[in-house]
């Protein structure tokens, strides 16, 4: 299990708390657990990533581990930590103000 | 008695604002969807109870979202706006050309006889149909893809197509209006378009003249005679009366014709309303006096109306979806400003009072007649 943070608005949306768990098959990666995440929760689909392209919404950030994971390709392994479900995979929005 | 049902979409979320056929006492709703900006809120002629909300935000894209019980309850539906084929491009504000990309859904209009058909007006400008409520969109691309396409450029607020009005003597034909490319005719369900601009004079653009390129802020029609259309243009207000095909002016004694909302009373379709701003270089009412103009004639001679409108130190804008008439016997009209009052009459503009005064930003502004 993977444990999946969300920043606010998308709890709202999705309806659930802070914090979910999403089932991965094989070795977790980026795009994977977006991807369960998504089946999880297909309202959340174009929230995060765009339709068809998958491409991260630009003022959305991927961190885990006190690493910035934004920037990685999708094929990118998790961290062990986030594996083995010690830490969160966070999802989150930039902070501005207005 | 009849009821009526405001409907409003603001930058921080959605209200709905309920009253008896009176329209003297107000209960507020909302916010719904807070935190996001709701560009509007409509609901469908057919099933006062199906409601559509355009929910957006710079983080999250685009989501729309359904009620099927006037607002109480909601439920996220299909938010996923795929251009037709290949989109290309169309120009930039510097005039280079600039792929076609989904920003969001500024306006939503439902059919006037099936609650499930809606059509969204999307900036980039393009135009979506759902027919199984708002689960699955489609482009209706011949719009998009009209010969002056590739041509079309933003406005300052984005190449958006905002206005959407369905023929209610023949629902195959439509209109819908650009900023800034102008407006368009169909009549054929959407399949092919016409631009329908002659007449239009824009002094911004380098043929004041053109067959496209008006920054069109908001067209308005009165069921009973769906070939006479009112358009506030960014500058001038205009008429037409064959159906969009040719426009005169008929911004009249106006003391500024620059403004964005445009609107007719229910049973009188000579008579009609629009907001005058001052100038596109400074979006608020003239004088500071907030004043809401009506033409009993179809245009050219207009009169303020005033009463219970704020006169002094007003600086508020009124934005192109946000403003609203009702179908009670006394005409009930109804704006939104920027400033978060929503301001309605019940008695077709003699006199106003504010609904509420300290909403977010309004963004639109719609309202239901119910029985």
């Amino acid at each position: 299990m993977i444990r999946v943070m969300l920043p606010a608005h998308l709890q709202t949306l999705a309806r659930v708390g802070c914090e979910v768990s999403v089932d991965v098959d094989g070795r977790p990666t980026l795009g994977s657990v977006l991807d369960a995440l998504e089946t999880s929760y297909p309202v959340l689909r174009g929230t995060i990533r765009e339709h068809d392209t998958l491409k991260r919404r630009p003022y959305l950030r991927f961190f885990a581990c006190e690493q910035d994971l934004s920037h990685d390709a999708p094929d990118t392994p998790l961290p062990d930590a986030v594996v083995r479900g010690v830490e969160p995979f966070l999802v989150v929005g930039a902070m501005a103000g207005g | 008695m009849s009821s009526v049902r405001v409907l409003v979409g603001t930058r921080k979320g959605a209200f709905i604002l309920a009253s008896d056929g009176a329209r003297k006492s107000w209960s507020v709703n909302g916010p719904h969807f807070a935190g996001w900006e709701i560009y509007h809120v409509k609901g469908s002629p057919a099933d006062p109870n199906r409601l559509y909300a355009s929910q957006s935000s710079g983080w999250f894209g685009q989501v729309i979202q359904r009620s099927n019980d006037g607002g109480k309850t909601w439920e996220p539906v299909g938010n996923k706006f795929i251009y037709d084929g290949v989109p290309g491009t169309h120009q930039w504000y510097d005039g280079t050309p600039h792929p076609w990309e989904f920003a969001r859904v500024w306006h939503l209009e439902p059919s006037l006889s099936d609650p499930d058909t809606i059509y969204a007006g999307i900036q980039d400008a393009a135009l979506f149909r759902s027919t199984d409520g708002g689960q699955n969109w489609q482009e209706l691309s011949g719009l998009r893809k009209h010969q002056t396409g590739a041509s079309w450029q933003p406005g300052a607020g984005g190449l958006c197509l905002h206005t959407i009005l369905i023929d209610p003597s023949n629902p195959k034909r439509m209109f819908v209006a650009i900023s800034a490319a102008g407006a368009f005719r169909t009549e054929d369900g959407g399949e092919t378009w016409t631009p329908i601009n002659k007449g239009l004079r824009s002094e911004g653009i380098p043929n004041p003249t053109a067959e496209v390129g008006h920054c069109v802020h908001r067209i308005a029609q009165h069921r009973s005679q769906p070939n006479t259309l009112f358009m506030q243009k960014h500058w001038d207000v205009m008429r037409s009366d064959d159906g969009g095909s040719s426009w005169r002016e008929v911004s009249g004694n106006l003391p500024t014709d620059f403004g964005f909302v445009v609107d007719v009373h229910t049973h009188e379709p000579e008579t009609i309303y629009v907001v005058p701003i001052k100038s596109d270089s400074e979006h608020f009412p003239p004088d500071g006096k907030l004043r809401v103009y009506r033409s009993r004639s179809g245009g050219q001679q207009w009169e303020a109306l005033t009463n219970g409108l704020p006169q002094k130190d007003c600086y508020v804008n009124v934005l192109r979806d946000a403003m609203a008439v009702d179908s009670v016997d006394s005409c009930g009209i109804y704006f939104g400003t920027t400033g978060g009052q929503v301001y309605a009459s019940s008695d077709a503009g003699e006199s106003w009072s504010a609904i509420v005064r300290d909403l977010p930003a309004v963004l639109s502004v719609e309202v239901q007649t119910l029985p």
